[in-house]
């Protein structure tokens, strides 16, 4: 089902990422979906490139997740990569969600795990929250007014300057 | 599957360049990276061997404009061709929202062609996709090779449910924008009928 993300819920997402972001004392904490896509980030973020992080990170938790299954584990939740002076902290939030924390030497392994294990509770309910809602929507498609109901070949056309 | 941000009035969709090895998937996707506007396109990230044969994917993000207000990005990933990738690219396929079939059009190439698009129907069914109601285009990549096969017998083998078909020379960029925007259109006329 595709993601549909509304302001309420990233509002709240955005909050829960920026609070953990603090209480972690982490340099950077991305959001990312795990077909690549980044939902949400706080910190530091000029010196990193999002778009390729989001894409990177849905790749190495798709292998990881491959590996996983050939050794007969469901999944590893956690992934952490260790550096000369930042760390990567990777765990799995819910059924779609990653959560990356990118820390350095202000900060440590334990503490970074202890706040993550109680973000990824607040941020695992808003994932359930946002999925009901386009439950909801999907089955009440006659009232929702989709913006996209009425894309019409020359948007199209405009898109792609022709 | 299209991640739609109405916070950010985003809309960002994912394809997924398809085929067997050394048919031209990265270079299409280089081809774009070189000639788009940089302030419409992320970096490539192309995660590859010594030899410049693809690992684990290419990946290239691409703004489309804006539609309805919303801005409208493409990720744009490749697969490994070689054969003993088949579980890497099961995972790349993962939530993709358009697949493009490139095809290499040398006659010593068509039984890896229609293996390539067999392996790509069984990795889109175990991702949860339909082959056959999938946003697809095919590409029919190398026309100006010697060995190029003709156009009606590559029809005949590799196009399968009237998808657009497009003659290219991706190392020279041709039919690979048409390619793109043939593709995208689908997407987006699906999320219209969704």
């Amino acid at each position: 089902m595709d993601l549909v993300m509304f302001e309420e819920e990233f509002e709240q997402l955005q909050e829960i990422i920026g609070r953990l972001q603090q209480d972690s004392a982490s340099k950077v904490v991305f959001l990312v979906d795990k077909n690549g896509q980044q939902i949400a980030a706080s910190g530091d973020l000029h010196s990193i490139d999002a778009t390729s992080l989001a894409s990177l990170t849905a790749g190495n938790v798709a292998a990881t997740d491959g590996l996983a299954k050939l050794i007969g584990e469901k999944e590893f939740s956690l992934l952490f990569h260790e550096g000369e002076k930042d760390n990567l902290h990777i765990s799995i939030v819910g059924k779609r969600g990653i959560l990356v924390v990118i820390f350095d030497q202000s900060s440590s392994l334990a503490l970074v795990r202890l706040r993550v294990k109680r973000a990824s509770r607040e941020l695992q309910e808003i994932f359930v929250r946002v999925e009901e809602r386009a439950q909801n929507l999907a089955s009440e498609s006659a009232r929702f007014e989709s913006p996209f109901s009425e894309i019409t070949d020359e948007d199209i056309d405009k898109l792609f300057g022709d | 599957m299209t991640f739609i941000n109405y916070a950010s009035r985003e809309i960002n969709c994912k394809i997924v360049y398809y085929g067997p090895g050394l048919c031209g998937k990265t270079t299409n996707i280089q081809w774009i990276h070189s000639q788009a506007n940089p302030e419409k396109r992320g970096k490539l990230v192309s995660l590859a061997t010594e030899t410049d044969r693809t690992l684990f994917f290419d990946f290239l993000p691409l703004d489309m404009g804006v539609i309805k207000g919303f801005k409208v990005r493409f990720h744009l990933y490749t697969v490994p061709g070689q054969v003993f990738y088949d579980a890497s690219r099961k995972l790349i396929l993962r939530g993709c929202d358009g697949v493009i079939f490139v095809a290499d059009s040398q006659r010593p190439r068509m039984e890896a062609n229609i293996e390539s698009i067999a392996n790509l129907a069984t990795n889109l069914k175990d991702n949860g996709f339909d082959i056959r109601t999938i946003p697809y285009v095919l590409q029919l990549n190398k026309r100006d090779m010697p060995t190029a096969a003709p156009l009606a017998e590559m029809e005949e083998l590799l196009r399968f449910h009237n998808e657009p078909m497009i003659e290219g020379v991706a190392s020279r960029g041709v039919g690979v924008i048409d390619t793109l925007k043939a593709c995208a259109r689908q997407i987006l006329m699906e999320l219209q009928k969704n």
